[in-house]
């Protein structure tokens, strides 16, 4: 009987002990000051059990927390004001509790690398490649020549080709922090062409070393020299893609405008105001449909091709079709119209800006190579424009309604004897341009804020493409996009935005002042009055 | 008879009107109004909506406890929209027309500059929550947000003494405040030995929301080698695609910090935080500071607005510690006239939401603890460093030589908010 119960006893201990942790001080890391938590960083660092692992883990995630009652570390996750507890090790739930009756261990930036950097190094061997790109990212960060045996260990058995090349760069950039000339140079050798922040970084920070082997140094100025050369020549080829992104946002602002400028040569002080309609009605869309799908967007766009269509043909058809012939005031009750559309639409959604979410397909960008990468936003930006402009171009050259429209730009009288039903033909004109505003405040709101001041920030670059463009052809209105869009963004590395704006404003005026018409106006006859 | 049944009724009904409007104007008398100036919509809607539902809070509570003098408090809220003409002449409605006694406003520096004229001609009284760049001290105008050395330079401290930064880029929106905030900074910078090299000074308009080509100049300068941190004086909604293009552009807060200035917990919400975690921000109050006086404030918060995920600010805390100064100032003088409020208000002292006191110093200023906080996954900030006590805001900061000989005092025997010590002169106006 005795027997029996000690054993059963003894198993009962064993089971404690089992489940118990070793790591008891939970306590005192809560409570250690920041500086207090680098040391004991240091101690769990040097600590191989999972265990540690863990603890490291969840104290880098932000969850790790010390649990007073019970006097250990446990998982927190927190939801409200309530945290839910986990074991560390089992992850089984072990409750609810307040957040008054626990201790967060916290951390702060210094801390948070430094975890990264420790866990990068456990994290070599996953199976996971993604993982262990991230682990040799991370590492890169800050080189440490004391983790270089397990790196070569490392490369000795690692597989896969790009995780081999960046393995290579990173056992580069440990060997220049190396105090031995034949090391450096190795570490040049395989850093050779990177061209990562982070090797640029290195390199920049090795050359300040008083101490180095004057072959080292000319070999270094050397790989420098070829990477600074080679940044600024991706520098430049970034700058063209954010001239073309702005370029493409320019255009499909633009465009709309255009195409009513040039049939009814009437001056719409509402088409920013079209462009914002159409980035509210993609963020109508996503409260309907989740934002993080695709679908959201694309059912948005030809929704707000119709919504501000049709604004632009009820406009056409109530406000300026009465005031044909009168620029300036078409001018004027189109400027009031604007107001009246943003006053509405604070009414209807508030004055405050609405958040509109990307896609989780569009969230992120693509990395060339270190030097260039392009954001995806912007990307499908690029590429929405194309399509709206090959679109456009197909309904203006290839439709009869696309004639029409021509034949109205050019001489409305003569279209008029014809037989082309004029009137029609601007308001549908009208509608077009409008919808294609709409459709270019679809691509607007991935990009900025959505807010009723939205049209106002565009209105006036759009104005700016289109008279400097001309009028009559898309090929003027794309041009003129384009130019000025890049014209901005290589400006604005030198001089600052602001700068860069007031520039390109000057630059248009003293243009306008050369060629009225803008770069490709039509010309004949006809296309003077 | 027609004609005079009419004429009968237009008779009456001008009567019963004049009436009305009568018995409401003495029942208007009977009543302290406070004016409330924030902007309502436009680009710094986005910050200054809350603190106008803070004053609106803060008016009930005092109703509840009775008014002040017997009388009960009436907000009245104008929209100047983000336009800073349009707070010059909104001041001058609420002073001039809508006769208030006190205004809780301005959150730009340039809105502040707009309202100076018109409220020092008309002997106004204003509160002013939000952090600035300091050089001015107005009789009509009381400070309760942080002058540069209680929010700029300890953060740039911060940033050389605990992350080792030695390369810097000051990032802004062209405006005042901004422009003098990094002239300050270079000054102090450079004082420090760091080269002109080492600092990158950028500005860009309100609302400005093509951040690429900016981004990636700040990865590139960040990558010569030395540790590189953004000090962002930006303000408004142009912050949103600004931290956008942050996630966008994989600049993460261990590579290059960035610390900002008008970005609290309100900027934050409704945002995406989870590529901005360990980004940092310098203020005087966090929503997560932990005192009980902060958790009472929050929950009155809640259950004015009814909705608990509303959260707290800096400007928030500064507005709260204005008010109650004003109030205490006013039963203490008796009366809510200007010129008797403002004598009152030297000394006052009301607990602020850290645990600690604000009192007011005769420059217009109170003292303030700094706290750094950094952002967490869900929006808050986790406070990584405070002072150990609190500065006394210093108008004109001793880092700028022009400013350094400059103290503002407006109690006798100086009496002025711009007293050169060398020279013994006052130099008049702020602007």
């Amino acid at each position: 009987m005795v027997r029996v119960g000690s054993f059963i006893f003894s198993l009962f201990f064993l089971f404690q002990v089992a489940s118990a942790q070793t790591f008891d001080q939970g306590q005192a890391l809560a409570d250690a000051s920041l500086k207090e938590k680098a040391v004991w960083m240091e101690k769990l660092a040097s600590d191989d059990s999972e265990e540690a692992t863990r603890i490291l883990q969840y104290w880098l995630d932000g969850i790790l927390v010390y649990w007073p009652q019970e006097n250990r570390l446990v998982r927190g996750i927190k939801e409200g004001r309530r945290y839910q507890l986990q074991d560390l090790m089992t992850e089984e739930a072990l409750g609810a509790v307040s957040s008054r009756e626990i201790d967060r261990v916290k951390t702060n930036n210094s801390l948070r690398s430094a975890l990264k950097q420790v866990l990068g190094s456990r994290q070599l061997g996953s199976s996971d490649r993604n993982v262990r790109l991230s682990a040799i990212a991370e590492l890169k960060r800050r080189p440490d020549y004391k983790v270089l045996p397990l790196l070569k260990k490392r490369e000795a058995s690692e597989q896969d080709d790009q995780v081999a090349r960046q393995l290579s760069e990173l056992i580069g950039l440990v060997l220049l922090e190396s105090a031995e000339a034949n090391d450096q140079m190795e570490g040049l050798r395989r850093i050779s062409g990177g061209l990562s922040p982070e090797v640029k970084d290195s390199l920049s920070r090795f050359l300040l070393n008083p101490n180095l082997d004057p072959g080292v140094v000319e070999v270094a100025q050397r790989e420098l020299d070829a990477i600074t050369r080679s940044l600024m020549y991706w520098g430049i080829g970034q700058d063209l893609f954010f001239g073309l992104s702005l370029g493409s946002v320019l255009l499909l602002a633009a465009i709309g405008l255009a195409i009513t400028f040039g049939v009814m040569g009437v001056i719409n002080m509402a088409h920013g105001e079209f462009i914002m309609l159409g980035a509210y009605t993609t963020f109508v869309i996503q409260q309907w449909i989740p934002a993080t799908s695709m679908w959201s967007l694309l059912i948005s766009i030809p929704t707000a091709f119709v919504v501000s269509g049709t604004a632009g043909i009820i406009l056409e058809r109530l406000v300026i079709r009465h005031l044909y012939g009168r620029p300036l005031e078409t001018l004027l009750a189109t400027f009031g119209v604007s107001l009246i559309l943003q006053q509405l639409v604070r009414t209807v959604f508030g004055p405050l800006n609405q958040s509109v979410v990307t896609p989780d397909l569009l969230s992120g960008a693509l990395d060339i190579n270190a030097a260039f990468s392009v954001t995806y936003n912007r990307l499908f930006v690029i590429a929405f424009a194309l399509c709206v402009l090959v679109t456009l171009w197909g309904v203006m050259q290839r439709t009869p309604f696309g004639v029409r429209v021509r034949a109205v730009t050019m001489n409305r009288g003569m279209a008029s004897s014809m037989g082309v039903q004029t009137q029609r033909v601007d308001a549908l004109a009208f509608g077009l341009g409008s919808g294609i505003a709409g459709m270019g405040g679809v691509a607007l709101s991935q990009l900025t804020n959505v807010g009723p001041n939205l049209g106002q920030s565009y209105i006036v670059d759009s104005f700016m493409v289109v008279v400097f463009g001309g009028v009559g052809n898309l090929f003027g209105t794309v041009f003129a996009a384009l130019s000025l869009g890049m014209a901005n963004k290589m400006l604005e590395p030198l001089s600052g935005a602001v700068l860069a704006k007031i520039l390109i404003l000057v630059f248009i005026i003293l243009f306008i002042q050369k060629r009225p018409r803008g770069l490709f106006a039509l010309k004949g006859r006809a296309a003077e009055d | 008879m027609q004609t005079r049944s009419w004429k009968r009724t237009l008779q009456s009904t001008i009567f019963a009107s004049a009436v009305g409007l009568s018995i409401s104007l003495a029942h208007a008398a009977d009543t302290i109004k406070v004016g409330v100036l924030h902007s309502l919509s436009g680009t710094m809607a986005i910050s200054e909506t809350t603190l106008k539902d803070t004053v609106l809070m803060m008016v009930e509570q005092q109703n509840k406890k009775g008014g002040l003098l017997g009388k009960k408090l009436e907000a009245v809220v104008v929209d100047p929209a983000s336009n800073w003409p349009l707070f010059a002449e909104k001041t001058r409605e609420l002073l001039e027309k809508e006769k208030v006694d006190v205004i809780f406003g301005c959150w730009t520096s340039v809105s502040r500059k707009s309202v100076l004229p018109v409220i020092e001609e008309l002997n106004g009284l204003m509160f002013y929550p939000v952090q600035y760049e300091g050089e001015e001290s107005s009789k009509n105008v009381f400070y309760t947000g942080a002058a540069p050395n209680q929010q700029a330079i300890p953060a740039v401290n911060y940033l050389i003494d605990e992350l080792g930064v030695e390369r810097f880029v000051l990032a802004g929106t062209d405006y005042v405040y901004p422009r003098t905030t990094n002239k300050i900074l270079e000054n102090y910078l450079k004082n420090l030995g760091i080269g002109a090299s080492d600092i990158m000074i950028n500005y860009t308009p309100f609302g400005h929301s093509d951040w690429q080509t900016i981004v990636s100049d700040i990865k590139a300068f960040g990558s010569a080698g030395k540790k590189t941190a953004v000090v962002s004086t930006i303000n408004g909604d142009a912050n949103v695609p600004f931290y956008k293009e942050l996630g966008n552009q994989g600049m993460s807060a261990e590579d290059i910090p960035v610390i900002a200035f008008s970005v609290g917990e309100e900027e934050l919400s409704g945002f995406d935080t989870g590529p901005l975690v360990g980004h940092l921000a310098a203020w005087n109050y966090f929503m997560s500071a932990e005192a009980e006086v902060n958790d009472k404030f929050i929950e009155a918060w809640h259950s004015f607005t009814g909705d608990t995920a509303r959260v707290t600010n800096d400007p928030m805390e500064a507005t709260y510690i204005g008010f109650e100064m004003w109030a205490k100032a006013v039963e203490k003088a008796g009366t809510t006239e200007v010129d008797k409020v403002r004598p009152a208000l030297y000394g006052t002292a009301v607990p602020n939401l850290t645990g600690g006191t604000a009192v007011m110093h005769t420059n217009h200023h109170l003292q303030k603890p700094v706290l750094i906080g950094e952002i967490l996954e869900d929006g808050q900030f986790e406070i990584v460093s405070a002072t150990p006590g609190e500065v006394i805001g210093d108008a004109w900061t001793d880092y700028l030589p022009d400013s350094a000989k400059i103290i503002a005092d407006w109690t006798a025997p100086v009496n002025c908010g711009n007293y050169n010590i060398e020279t013994q002169q006052c130099s008049g106006q702020n602007f």
